[in-house]
């Protein structure tokens, strides 16, 4: 073991004296979140299983191998070094900015809104991907600046570029969903690293401003959700179905639940999209207040252990991608579970690591990672300036 | 390192406060999800259930009619029907193609299914085609591996195995329509019939039964996905009539050598309808599954009205077969003693009218016996003038002429018999004299319907009781008591009725009788009667001057009505019968001889005789009389 603690190096250049071997690393990494992350996991395996009625297909088996390949892919991401991925930061972020005009493009040239790029075993949605990359490259951003730089308005000007960009193509697909994520973590990001409350101020003065604007820009059947969300009862069978049929589904799992694979709302069709975005809503109906409480608690714990993660680490760029990055997770969360009680429109955010789909898993997965590699690596010290000086 | 410290102190703080706002959030989360869970769990989880069941109403099967000994006057069969489900079905146009090879189908009805098919969501079957063959189903069947998504389905279809015979009085089921809508769910089942007329329509309460009813689990499309409870209901009552089929195909088919005509059977002691015929008649098979235009149109426009049941519908003036009436008020009131004798001399004179006698002649100096006997008008014109208008209604309305008889059958008309007041509330005048006189001979305003005479005789033949008339021997199966409505007596005299009854005895028997032709000649089995011939127009003085034109020389619809009254046998008299035979021209020379037929068929067959009791045999279709 050649871990030094030595505070003379604090801070001065990247430390290349501080290196852990494989088995530190593995003593190193925290375990209460990869158990977290299984625990999910095999509570969405089994909603899975009851949404394919009692069987392990179409859904379950395709997810549980999945699972097995993000966990590897997790796990390798949590031991490569933390420098590797500030490094590499603004890389992945122009790779996946790359990749998001890429569908783009390919959507407009070829018939259909196509948001994804068929990687054979899964369909890769660059916006997700993108969640990721945006936390990674601002957390690299603000790695540098201290208080007094980020007070300066002319430093936020590239942060701000590097969410917008991302924002604006993804709203052209459209993905509201996405959209909106991005810019809350963003703005939990540019709050955590030190941006003064006035100028959030004035950013949401704006924003409200440019509603009526973004109303215009606004497509016919996102307006139509909104509309709806505002009143369900505007079109109980057309679009507001899905609101209703989902709080009845969720009202009607009382306490207990209605037991395994008894939902009779998810079962008999009545609820929409129940191994995807209202996988929740089953979870709830078949398992009460009981089975939704304590999915919300276990994501509680992984939030909060990616956030104090965040906060234990000795190096700026880990503190703000754990943060930045549970605050993804809790994004995805709140917003899915929102949506499905009614209480925001219905966006299309997927249930993190308990939804059907592969990017979504992934793209979670690749984020406890990073988290992870923090965990691991949170007494490594970054020089301020280090990557500046060595790139 | 300061900077970084400071940097580090506003990240944690900063983030604590991210965090509590996250926790915050939460937080709001599960008192939504306890909102939801908890306090309204039960109005979800009711409206979850309302979601997923449905209550599907099964049709009782009706309940049969049959005649007083057992025999099927209405049943149901089996109704093949070919539906298609056109999920099942996929390629539909040729799933059709090939079932045309084995069941030809028109170019319609292809289009027809189609459209259906499209109109409808894929797991809902279509009728290809209804009331399949045994022959059809089989050959579907054999070949039903090539036709996928094709199924039999047995449905009922009402069926009246004597329809041309007893369709009068079984009548008919058909749609429901919006009229007919009394809440009850099972009206609004597709297909599903209701009794239109006659007893269907009577008992159509009992007939139908109660509706079952399956609940199913649907999913979200409305498809059936398992039954959760099955309730199958109460198939409806069986009722019996008391019609006796045999008789009832005699009178038809006796009815049937004029053009129009009716009549009635009745057993004198219980009222019990033995027949009731009225030709000509209809196939009730046509309406069961809807009657089509061209048919329709037909039984419409005919001009004999085959879809009116003259025997309780018809209203005929009864002509000289009212004069039993006249005669029993006569006795009753007093006004005339039974061997007083009243001049004939063809004609009568009152005011500055002449009413004229049938017989130009006159029948000279006649009693009550003789003049029924010989019909004399004259006898009746006096003795009508005697009694006067409202008590010969009054006496006339106890036998059953001229009210709504309590029978157990729609469709009845009252008939009429003037009253002073009637003519005063209807016309605005006065009552003339002379009318009472016309009303003596059961001419003017007087009518009667074939039964309404039929009872009338019974009345006087069973020694003045009232029966009542019914067709209903029991509703819901042999083990019900049998219906027998009480008949009080009337309060005539047992003289009165004997000498009433000594002139119809005398019609058929006595020197002179207007009937005497018309005798039943088997020993025990002999009839009294009386006959009728009514006027449907006045005979101008012009006419009466030229020699009156004889029936034959006129036009159908103006012959006069030929009417037979009788019962029989003379001793202890059992069965009473009313022919009316619709410009038949005389009642002696038309009717009686049909009238004699028919109640000499009703004794041979005797379907008053007791009643085989539930257990014994049978009994065969040619029954026990044949």
């Amino acid at each position: 073991m050649t871990v030094n603690l030595d505070s003379s190096s604090f801070g001065t250049r990247i430390g290349t004296e501080y290196r852990l071997s494989l088995v530190d690393k593995l003593v190193r990494l925290n375990w209460l979140v990869v158990l977290l992350v299984c625990l999910l996991a095999a509570v969405g395996c089994a909603m899975l299983y009851s949404a394919g009625d009692g069987d392990w297909d179409p859904w379950a088996r395709r997810q549980v191998i999945r699972f097995a390949g993000g966990l590897v892919l997790m796990l390798v991401i949590a031991l490569i070094d933390i420098r590797f991925w500030m490094r590499m930061a603004y890389a992945i972020y122009l790779l996946s900015f790359v990749l998001l005009i890429g569908v783009e493009v390919m959507g407009q040239v070829g018939m259909g809104a196509q948001r994804w790029i068929n990687l054979g075993f899964m369909q890769l949605q660059p916006s997700e991907i993108m969640k990721v990359a945006t936390v990674l490259a601002l957390a690299r951003y603000f790695h540098g600046p201290g208080l007094e730089e980020i007070g300066r308005p002319t430093r936020l000007i590239i942060p701000l570029a590097l969410v917008l960009a991302p924002t604006g193509l993804v709203l052209q697909q459209p993905d509201l969903g996405t959209a909106l994520m991005l810019l809350m973590v963003a703005g939990a990001i540019f709050f955590v690293a030190g941006v003064r409350l006035w100028k959030f101020a004035i950013v949401i003065a704006g924003g409200l401003a440019a509603i009526p604007v973004g109303w215009q820009i606004l497509h016919d059947y996102q307006r139509e959700r909104i509309l709806t969300f505002l009143d369900p009862s505007r079109d109980p069978l057309g679009a507001g179905y899905h609101i209703t049929q989902s709080t009845i589904a969720l009202g009607s799992g009382g306490v207990f639940g209605r037991g395994f694979g008894q939902g009779t709302q998810s079962h008999l069709n009545f609820l929409p999209e129940r191994q995807t975005d209202f996988i929740f809503t089953m979870l709830a109906e078949e398992f009460g207040l009981m089975g939704s409480l304590t999915v919300m608690g276990l994501y509680a714990l992984l939030i909060a252990a990616g956030i104090i993660i965040g906060l234990r680490s000795y190096n700026q760029f880990g503190r703000l991608l754990a943060i930045g990055l549970a605050t993804n997770i809790f994004l995805y969360v709140f917003i899915n579970i929102a949506m499905v009680t009614g209480r925001i429109p219905v966006v299309g955010v997927p249930m993190p690591l308990v939804s059907y789909g592969g990017t979504a898993m992934l793209t979670v997965m690749i984020a406890v990672g990073l988290i992870l590699s923090v965990s691991v690596h949170r007494d490594q010290r970054i020089s301020r300036h280090a990557l500046e000086r060595d790139t | 390192m300061d900077r970084d410290n400071d940097r580090y102190r506003s990240l944690t703080r900063r983030t604590l406060v991210l965090g509590g706002l996250q926790l915050g959030l939460f937080g709001m989360l599960g008192a939504r999800l306890y909102g939801l869970q908890v306090t309204d769990a039960e109005r979800y989880a009711r409206l979850a259930e309302d979601n997923r069941i449905n209550i599907q109403l099964i049709a009782p099967a009706r309940g049969g009619i049959v005649d007083r000994f057992g025999r099927d006057l209405a049943d149901n069969d089996q109704d093949f029907r070919l539906l298609m489900v056109a999920e099942q079905a996929g390629d539909t146009s040729a799933v059709l193609e090939r079932l045309s090879t084995i069941l030809p189908l028109e170019d319609y009805e292809v289009e027809r299914i189609l459209s259906d098919a499209s109109s409808r969501r894929s797991f809902v079957p279509v009728t290809v085609r209804e009331n399949l063959s045994f022959e059809e189903v089989a050959e579907i069947e054999v070949n039903a591996p090539d036709l996928p998504g094709l199924a039999i389905d047995v449905g009922q279809l009402r069926r009246y195995p004597h329809a041309r015979l007893t369709t009068h009085v079984v009548g008919y089921v058909g749609a429901v329509s919006e009229s007919d809508l009394t809440g009850d769910p099972v009206l609004a089942l597709p297909g599903f019939r209701i009794g239109k007329t006659g007893i269907e329509r009577q008992h159509d309460l009992a007939l139908r039964g109660q509706a079952g009813a399956r609940q199913v689990e649907v999913n979200a499309i409305g498809r059936v996905i398992r039954e959760l409870s099955r309730d199958e209901g109460q198939p409806g009552q069986d009722v019996q009539l008391t019609l006796d089929l045999d008789l009832q195909r005699f009178t038809q088919e006796r009815l049937a050598s004029e053009i129009s005509a009716a009549a009635a059977v009745l057993d004198v002691e219980t009222g019990e309808v033995l027949a009731l015929a009225s030709h000509p008649t209809y196939d009730g098979n046509l309406f069961t599954s809807g009657i089509d235009h061209t048919n329709w149109n037909r039984l419409l426009n005919d001009p004999h009205t085959p879809l009116n049941n003259k025997a309780i519908a018809g209203q005929y003036a009864p002509g000289s077969t009212f004069k039993m009436s006249v005669a029993l008020a006569g006795l009753e009131t007093g006004v005339i003693e039974p061997d007083e004798r009243i001049y004939c001399p063809g004609h009568m004179e009152l005011g500055n009218h002449r009413f004229h006698c049938w017989r130009r002649g006159g029948h000279g100096s006649v009693a009550m016996v003789d003049a029924l006997a010989q019909s004399c008008d004259v006898y009746f014109y006096e003795l009508a003038r005697r009694i006067g208008i409202d008590r010969i209604a009054e006496f006339s309305n106890r036998l059953g002429l001229g009210v709504t008889l309590p029978l157990d059958m729609p469709g009845q008309r009252a008939g009429l018999v003037p009253t002073q007041a009637w003519k005063e509330s209807i016309r605005g005048e006065g009552w003339l004299q002379g009318e009472t006189l016309i009303a003596g001979i059961g001419q003017g305003y007087v009518l009667s319907t074939p039964l309404q005479l039929a009872v009338m005789t019974a009345r006087i033949a069973n020694g003045g009781r009232a029966v009542e008339p019914h067709l209903t021997m029991r509703v819901g199966g042999p083990d019900m008591p049998i219906n027998n409505p009480p008949a009080p007596s009337l309060g005539f005299s047992e003289a009165s009725l004997n000498v009433v009854r000594a002139g119809m005895i005398a019609v058929t028997s006595g020197p002179g009788g207007t009937a005497r032709r018309s005798q039943i000649d088997e020993p025990g089995f002999e009839m009294a009667g009386k006959t009728g011939t009514s006027q449907v127009r006045r005979i101008t003085a012009a006419e009466r001057a030229a020699g009156i034109t004889r029936n034959q020389d006129l036009p159908w619809e103006r012959r006069d009505h030929a009417l037979f009254v009788g019962y029989a046998p003379i001793e202890a008299p059992r069965y009473a019968c009313a022919v009316v035979v619709e410009h038949g021209g005389g009642g002696s020379a038309v009717a009686a001889p049909i009238a004699s037929a028919i109640l000499h068929e009703t004794q041979r067959r005797a379907p008053a005789r007791p009643l085989l009791q539930a257990g014994d045999p049978a009994p065969t279709e040619d029954g026990q009389g044949g």
